[in-house]
């Protein structure tokens, strides 16, 4: 396709269309609304179904049960959507229902500010609903990469059968950039798996031999039930405890066995480094202009720009700040992920860069760092 | 209305086997007629399983799928109808049964009821109505009686109640009828209607909860409940200009409404073809 100017917002409802999506359900909000806007236009171009709820709470229910009728779905929303969406984010994983929720965030807690960029629902993300799970969140930080990760998105969730958070940011939301989308027949798609079984042999929620046992779509002669309880293979519900473990070890199982795929990220100068910035979203963008100051000044910083924040990329942080004197957490927020990069490679070496003012990082607050002058 | 298998056959039919009962309903609940009604009601339409889902959300009510033969949905609490608002889009031709308590569908979930009924969404909602959260032993619901106790009204219950049927005809529900657990033909009646009526359509069984806040207002064991709910009620047609005081505390059974409005699905298959119109055309 030739060259466009346009949003990460747009991006994003570009790249659900052309991952598949046939669903969309969503209540409006600053900065996501966008995303909401393209879909209504859009979805019914190709046979899809766009529908605005009542509120973040139906909308993601909506979504669920769109996926469990086989459709590739998706919601957007900000920080204030995401926190009401929890509950039904935590269904989602409990009865392992693919499904993409987008959340562009913005200043918060609470109201916040709209309009003014945020990272601030890192560990929402990951910890928002209760219970242990495992989650997937991507983080893009340009036009482009809003598109690809929407994608990798769908992939994943249609892989591994678990919601999918892509993490955007104000800025990457309404950001316009030239980008130039792929022939939608391109790109790669990650489609239900199918059964090979009978439907009376069919077990939903099966623990071996695969870690992912296909979800048949309702309809299609193989009735079975799904519930938020904890349940056995059958997806009956259950109160023995070596059922409910056998379920627990298999959904950390898949993702930790996909981990090779899952993790995306863009390392760079990482080998000859003495220092390292660690960073992602539209920070990172301020981050690799630090980076390359600081190298034009002479000093050897290596780059790793982190695209999926969750499952968080425990190797690839401990191997790239292996030699490693110090590095550099720039966020918006008052420290989230840095959290994880301190876990991984010790407190002392982390120098923290944050704001959460709803201003954005400026290059030279992250130079400072890496400097050693903060 | 007659049904096309017997009684033993419907079980066997509609039941899964593969489910170990019994159910966890106490003895002597309305829940499990509600039930029979329902598989009645399906059975006498012969429709196919597999076009059937059931989606539940959570209380004494929201249990009811796992029992069933169909594709069965079991969600969080209030949310069934946005669940299954969903699972419709995905798959227009699926008969989608929605059952939900009172507590689930008017309290929690009154947001998703009311939008359901305006959208007019091709859903049918069974809401089972037995003025209580039993599972949770016995707090006053939006539909618990002012006055009663429960076990969080423990001086008695101010709040006046919400009349489910009422409240689904203001908010646009083409069909809406009422009946109890005592009802059962009735009520099979109405549920039939309610599953091949086009648009969202309500059937509210009224019930009762006998464990819990049955115990704590003295109000008998199960039969005598069950024989408060004959006494207490009469028709829509024996309602009909009667003074209002006089329907104090009576059931009005009977279809509340029954019109023709566009379903949601239907409008939007015209915005499919006006967007592929457009998008053809530009």
């Amino acid at each position: 396709m030739s060259p466009m100017l346009m949003q990460g917002d747009e991006a994003c409802a570009e790249g659900a269309i052309a991952a598949g999506c046939r669903f969309f359900a969503g209540y409006p909000i600053t900065p996501a609304t966008e995303v909401a806007e393209v879909m209504a236009r859009r979805l019914p171009q190709v046979d899809g179904f766009f529908i605005q709820m009542e509120d973040e709470i139906a909308s993601m229910a909506a979504i669920i049960g769109a996926a469990v009728g086989g459709a590739k779905s998706m919601t957007a929303t900000s920080g204030p959507g995401l926190s009401l969406m929890q509950e039904n984010i935590g269904y989602a994983a409990m009865a392992e229902i693919p499904c993409v929720v987008v959340d562009v965030q913005r200043l918060g807690p609470s109201t916040g500010r709209p309009t003014s960029p945020a990272q601030g629902d890192v560990m929402q993300a990951q910890w928002g609903t209760h219970g242990d799970h495992p989650i997937i969140a991507l983080a893009p930080s340009s036009v482009k990469e809003s598109f690809d990760l929407t994608v990798a998105a769908f992939n994943f969730a249609e892989k591994y059968r678990t919601p999918v958070i892509l993490l955007m940011d104000e800025v990457i939301g309404h950001m316009r950039e030239k980008v130039e989308l792929p022939d939608y027949a391109t790109v790669e798609r990650v489609e239900r798996a199918q059964t090979l079984v009978p439907p009376e042999w069919y077990k939903p929620y099966e623990n071996y031999p695969v870690d992912v046992p296909p979800l048949i779509p309702f309809g299609e002669g193989y009735r079975y039930h799904i519930t938020g309880l904890h349940h056995d293979e059958r997806g009956y519900p259950t109160e023995r405890a070596d059922e409910v473990n056998l379920w627990l070890d298999r959904v950390f199982r898949k993702i930790r066995r996909g981990l090779s795929e899952i993790l995306l990220y863009d390392a760079d100068g990482i080998d000859a480094a003495e220092t390292l910035v660690v960073a992602y979203g539209s920070t990172a963008r301020s981050a690799h202009y630090a980076v390359e100051l600081a190298r034009k000044r002479g000093r050897r910083v290596g780059f790793l720009k982190l695209k999926t924040l969750w499952p968080f990329p425990e190797e690839v942080v401990d191997k790239a700040a292996e030699r490693i004197h110090r590095v550099v957490v720039p966020e918006m927020n008052m420290g989230q992920m840095a959290l994880e990069v301190e876990r991984v490679v010790g407190r002392r070496k982390v120098r923290r860069v944050n704001r959460a003012d709803g201003q954005l990082i400026k290059p030279d607050e992250i130079l400072a760092a890496i400097e050693g002058m903060r | 209305m007659s049904t096309i298998h017997s009684e033993s056959r419907i079980h066997e039919r509609y039941l899964r086997h593969s489910k170990k009962f019994p159910n966890v309903w106490c003895a002597g609940c309305g829940i499990g007629i509600v039930l029979g009604a329902i598989i009645r009601a399906v059975d006498s339409l012969d429709l196919d399983k597999n076009d059937i889902a059931m989606i539940s959300g959570i209380g004494c009510t929201g249990r009811m799928p796992v029992y069933v033969d169909f594709n069965t949905l079991h969600t969080t609490h209030g949310r069934a109808l946005a669940f299954a608002t969903g699972l419709k889009l995905a798959r227009p031709g699926m008969k989608v049964l929605v059952v939900m308590g009172d507590g689930d569908a008017l309290a929690i979930g009154g947001n998703h009821f009311i939008h359901a009924a305006r959208r007019n969404i091709e859903l049918t909602a069974i809401v089972v109505n037995n003025a209580t959260y039993g599972m949770t032993g016995g707090q006053y619901s939006p539909t618990t009686p002012q006055g009663a106790h429960a076990a969080t009204a423990p001086y008695g219950h101010i709040e006046p109640p919400f009349h489910i049927s009422e409240l689904a005809v203001a908010a646009g529900a083409t069909f809406v009828a009422r009946s109890t657990v005592y009802h059962v033909t009735e009520l099979q009646k109405f549920i039939a209607h309610a599953i091949q009526k086009k648009g969202f359509s309500v059937v509210e069984a009224i019930s009762y909860c006998h464990t819990t806040i049955g115990r704590m207002n003295r109000w008998g064991k199960a039969p005598d409940m069950m024989r408060r709910l004959k006494e207490n009620s009469i028709t829509v047609k024996q309602a009909e200009g009667k003074p209002e005081d006089e329907l104090v505390g009576k059931i009005v059974r009977g279809v509340l409404t029954d019109r023709e409005r566009p379903g949601y699905i239907d409008l939007y298959r015209q915005i499919i073809e006006r967007a592929k119109a457009e998008a053809e055309a530009a």
